[in-house]
């Protein structure tokens, strides 16, 4: 079932479109994760691990770093992202 | 393969035949409605400039409504002024002369009177109109297309449906050898190092950075503790987390190629391809930045709803979700919702590039059905 969108092919990150559970399989453009909590509705979830310090990208461009390290499935927004300053 | 448009005096392409009757001062509003309303199948343009402004304002507005004339969409222009005022309709009226289109002008006090002035002003007009309804659309390459873009009233999904799907028909139409020109310099403010590695040449990134910086600070002194509010992610709610994820959402909009030049405001594109035009996101602005810079149509986004629509050219307006388009269905054109209900971004892409096929063939958007037109100068100071 189609609840996520992936806007590039290099983003580590899907934007699901609708509130996820916890433990909800998430599923955009043939990629899949398990939501490790519970994700709100238009939020970005990690498609796979992101190691504390490596970028998080969207639209293929870096949107910020993982604060500390992000597991497949989990929530990432302003609490475990920062903004990268170039 | 192209589009049926309309082949000018200097090669260019329109997608619209259009008469433009232009006031070079505020003071020739009144007579320029006036010939609208005796010949409707005009386009008249009215504004609030033209005198009592500074030297800066004097040469922006000379510069705007000369190139608004020179826009391939206009088949001949009109320009009304007073006879007193500082942007005299000679003004405007050479720079047009210089396509080989047809063009007039009119002064209200040579003339000896508004009622005079109109009186010539309707003959003119009709002749134009009768001229330009003889012309036959011919097939002309995309080559000669120049897209607009432009978000309006954006929401959180602005930059995840209507943003990326906008987006494809820019790559198609960099792709055909058109060109497509990105705005809104507030909103780069974040991202405008991702989108100088994009640039073609390392020139105009560091020009676009240097523009940005600029505006930038700009925001900063206008608004002071406010600025926070226009710069900052905004709607952290909606699941924006960065800066620069807010700045990309809107960049989406220009596809994925590389930028080939930096404009300033009102500039025409001398390349082919992406281009970045310094503008501001007010909405009627931005669009008469974008027109006097060429360009024949737009792609307008919007996650609220609005009628926008542009007296010279067509402005096809995309709806973020399928609320709103089913909500204000009768303004909007497309409605990207569907890319949240399963549809593909390469099918809806695909359906947008037709839609904008069709639309320069001639099919009306529907704010040219509504009959919902708006214009507006930039000024750069208080009056005096």
């Amino acid at each position: 079932m189609h609840n996520a969108i992936i806007i590039h092919s290099q983003d580590n990150v899907a934007v699901v479109i609708a509130p996820i559970a916890a433990g909800e399989r998430i599923s955009a453009a043939g990629r899949e994760c398990v939501a490790a909590e519970p994700i709100p509705q238009h939020h970005k979830v990690a498609l796979a691990p992101i190691a504390a310090g490596a970028p998080i990208v969207k639209y293929g461009e870096t949107i910020g770093v993982a604060a500390r390290p992000i597991a497949a499935g989990q929530w990432v927004h302003t609490h475990n992202l920062t903004s990268a300053e170039e | 393969m192209g589009f049926w448009g309309y082949r000018r005096a200097n090669g260019a392409c329109g997608v619209r035949n259009h008469v433009a009757v232009i006031s070079s001062v505020v003071c020739a509003n009144g007579v320029v409605e006036a010939i609208g309303r005796a010949v409707p199948g005009v386009k008249t343009l009215t504004h609030g400039e033209g005198c009592g402004r500074g030297p800066a304002d004097t040469i922006l507005a000379v510069r705007v409504l000369g190139a608004l004339g020179r826009n391939p969409n206009v088949a001949a222009v009109l320009v009304v002024g007073l006879g007193c005022e500082v942007v005299k309709p000679e003004f405007i009226a050479s720079a047009v002369a210089a396509t080989g289109k047809p063009v007039e002008t009119i002064s209200i006090q040579q003339a000896g009177g508004s009622v005079k002035a109109t009186r010539r002003g309707i003959e003119i007009a009709q002749q134009f109109v009768e001229q330009a309804a003889g012309q036959r659309r011919e097939m002309c390459e995309w080559r000669h297309l120049t897209l607009g873009l432009k978000c309006g009233g954006s929401d959180g999904l602005s930059g995840l449906t209507a943003n990326p799907l906008v987006g494809r028909a820019a790559d198609w139409l960099v792709g055909e050898g058109g060109t497509v020109v990105l705005t809104e310099t507030t909103e780069i403010i974040g991202a405008e190092k991702i989108l100088a590695r994009r640039a073609a040449d390392p020139r105009v990134g560091q020009a676009l950075v240097a523009l940005v910086d600029k505006q930038h600070r700009l925001v900063k002194e206008m608004l002071g503790p406010l600025a926070d509010q226009v710069i900052s992610p905004g709607n952290m709610d909606g699941g924006i987390s960065s800066i620069q994820e807010k700045a990309l959402g809107g960049i989406a909009k220009s596809g994925s190629t590389p930028l080939q030049q930096v404009l300033e405001l009102g500039d025409p594109p001398t390349k082919a391809g992406l281009v970045f035009m310094d503008g501001p996101g007010h909405d009627v602005i931005a669009m008469t930045a974008l027109a006097a810079g060429g360009a024949q149509m737009f792609l307008f986004t919007t996650g609220r709803g609005t009628p926008a629509g542009f007296p010279l050219a067509p402005v096809i307006k995309i709806a973020s979700n399928s609320e709103l388009f089913a909500a204000m269905g009768d303004d909007l054109d497309v409605n990207a919702g569907r890319l949240l209900e399963g549809t593909s971004l390469a099918d809806a892409g695909q359906s947008l590039v037709e839609l904008v096929q069709s639309v320069a063939d001639g099919a009306p958007v529907k704010a040219e059905i509504n009959g919902s037109e708006m214009f507006a100068l930039p000024t750069v100071a208080p009056p005096l």
